[in-house]
């Protein structure tokens, strides 16, 4: 269970990786990456995934 | 090379002492001689503040240079008249840049544009993406700055909604100026202009989220203004949602200490994907923003000379050399030039005194119950009419009637994109935002733009180019009062 960003949305902007409470996402090559190995969609931490609760485009941060 | 964009020699002119002497015989009848926003209008100690910021201040944005690093992308709010993923090298809009650079990088770019434009005295970081959320990098950046250029003044720009968290720190830095985006107190109005906010953990929507902002926002100015950093709020005006509101705005961020309230007109367009562009919502004309900023007068000083720059601008306001300075275009090595801007503003602090003292008599001798005219200038700095006409992309709007002569705005002329006009349409641009607007003065104009000007009622004077704008104003109302005198004589 894992999210992932859709890579022609993103903006780089970086505010899922400053919100991420287990340090999943990195930019890597222009986009920044979720590690699926890392990532808990926030379950038991918070009510929503932080990434697309802040990401500023619709539909970016989306269950793998 | 270290040479100011100015050159300081070359600016004697040779009629101002005997122009000077001329008006100083004229009497003064108006209410209110004073000259706009100068040291004689505020305590000791604002004054050291502003008198270096472009932005603060009206009188110092005709001396100083700013420039914006766009180094904090992230935002924890979205804004209808926002849109992340723009980006054009011609457009001049806020919230638009062309590279997003690195703390080291941005040092680097700051470093570079120091050495070679001695006018630069602010460094700003004001988006993409909210300074105060993005703390982290914008910190970064302050910090590397600093250290190396301690006389650059720091100053930053965010909705507001993270401001409380870092006002120690904001202090500690030294950082003396702060803008917050305020476009509503009522979160009725609120919540059409921010659809939804990150707050606490969670994304939140409609009134409560218009009401948590509104509510930081407010704290964030309070909180501020007790340990003395001067804000600045920011309101777009948006036709229909805020524009009677806007008042309200006024009053309420006055009462918490704001010093200056900036209105600015929406900026909107179906082709820059906002939601406001896409929905069809029309940005203010400029007699509507005119309108609102005089309904708030006697509130919150107004901000008059905005240019809407681009979140990576440099320059001069209404100039923008942030395309000379791209992170391809920095040098190896940057050595500072310290000197140059320590002589620069030696300089200035010349020029102010002779300059006040030639706008006071000038505005002694425009007072005599002038009916209001309208001035449009071609500037290119220093309060002085010193630009081509062909090279102006914008106009110095002055206002000369009973109470003297004073700035009231500027109107651009090429549309925010002037790669897609030609010469004719950029001349009937020209001729539409001059409209009410009887002379242009310049430092120069040709024939035929004269004479297109002339077939619109519009007058260009060159004659006096190089003189300070408002004594080449008197100059021009004296000898139009003469020339009514003598016809009305000769009658």
């Amino acid at each position: 269970m894992s999210f992932r960003i859709v890579e022609s949305n993103c903006t780089a902007c970086g505010a899922c990786e400053f919100e991420c409470p287990n340090a999943a996402i990195s930019y890597t090559g222009g986009t920044f990456v979720i590690d699926p190995d890392k990532c808990t969609e926030c379950a038991g931490q918070y009510e929503n995934p932080q990434c697309a609760e802040v990401c500023p485009v619709p539909e970016t941060c989306i269950p793998v | 090379m270290s040479a100011p964009l100015i050159p300081i020699s070359g600016l004697a002119v040779s009629n101002r002492q005997e122009m000077g002497k001329n008006l100083a015989k004229g009497g003064c009848s108006s209410s209110s001689c004073g000259s706009s926003a100068g040291p004689a209008d505020m305590d000791p100690e604002t004054w050291a503040k502003v008198k270096d910021h472009p932005c603060y201040s009206e009188e110092a944005h005709h001396y100083f240079a700013r420039m914006h690093v766009a180094v904090s992308p992230a935002c924890n709010i979205q804004c209808n008249y926002c849109n992340r993923k723009y980006d054009c090298a011609n457009e001049s809009r806020p919230g638009v840049v062309s590279e997003r650079l690195t703390p080291e990088q941005a040092a680097r770019k700051v470093l570079a544009v120091a050495a070679e434009v001695p006018q630069l005295s602010v460094l700003g970081i004001a988006g993409p993406g909210d300074a105060a959320y993005d703390w982290r990098k914008t910190k970064a950046t302050f910090d590397l700055v600093s250290q190396r250029l301690p006389d650059i003044k720091l100053c930053l720009s965010s909705n507001g909604l993270a401001l409380p968290d870092h006002i120690d720190e904001i202090v500690a830095m030294n950082i003396d100026h702060v803008t917050i985006t305020i476009n509503a107190i009522d979160p009725e109005i609120g919540a059409q202009i921010v659809p939804w906010i990150f707050y606490e953990r969670k994304r939140r929507t409609g009134v409560e989220a218009a009401t948590i902002l509104r509510d930081r926002q407010l704290q964030a100015l309070e909180m501020l203004h007790e340990r003395g950093v001067l804000v600045k709020v920011n309101s777009v005006l948006i036709p229909g949602i805020n524009d009677d509101h806007l008042i309200e705005v006024n009053k309420a961020v006055k009462a918490r200490g704001a010093f200056l309230h900036n209105i600015m007109p929406l900026i909107s367009d179906p082709a820059h994907g906002t939601h406001f562009g896409l929905t069809g919502q029309r940005g203010p004309t400029a007699a509507e923003l005119k309108k609102v900023q005089d309904a708030c007068a006697g509130g919150a000083n107004l901000m008059r000379h905005c240019r809407q720059c681009r979140a990576d601008a440099v320059g001069l306001l209404g100039e923008d050399r942030g395309q000379d300075f791209t992170l391809d275009k920095l040098p190896e090595e940057i050595e500072d030039a310290p000197e140059a801007r320590e002589a620069y503003r030696a300089w200035v602090a010349e020029e102010r005194k002779d300059r006040q003292a030639a706008a006071g008599l000038a505005e002694q001798a425009a007072a005599a119950a002038e009916a209001p005219t309208l001035f449009a200038v071609c500037t290119r700095g220093s309060g002085r009419i010193n630009l081509h006409f062909g090279k102006a992309t914008e106009f110095q709007i002055y206002e000369a009637d009973a109470d003297g002569i004073s700035f009231v705005g500027h109107r651009r002329a090429d549309n925010y994109c002037l790669g897609g006009y030609g010469d004719a349409e950029r001349m009937d641009e020209i001729i539409k935002v001059l409209d009410d607007v009887p002379y242009v003065l310049c430092q120069m104009i040709g024939n035929g733009p004269r004479k297109r000007l002339a077939d619109a009622g519009i007058e260009a004077i060159d004659s006096l180019g190089e003189e300070y704008i408002e004594t080449a104003i008197a100059s021009i109302l004296q000898s139009r009062r003469a020339h009514r005198d003598q016809a009305a004589q000769g009658a």
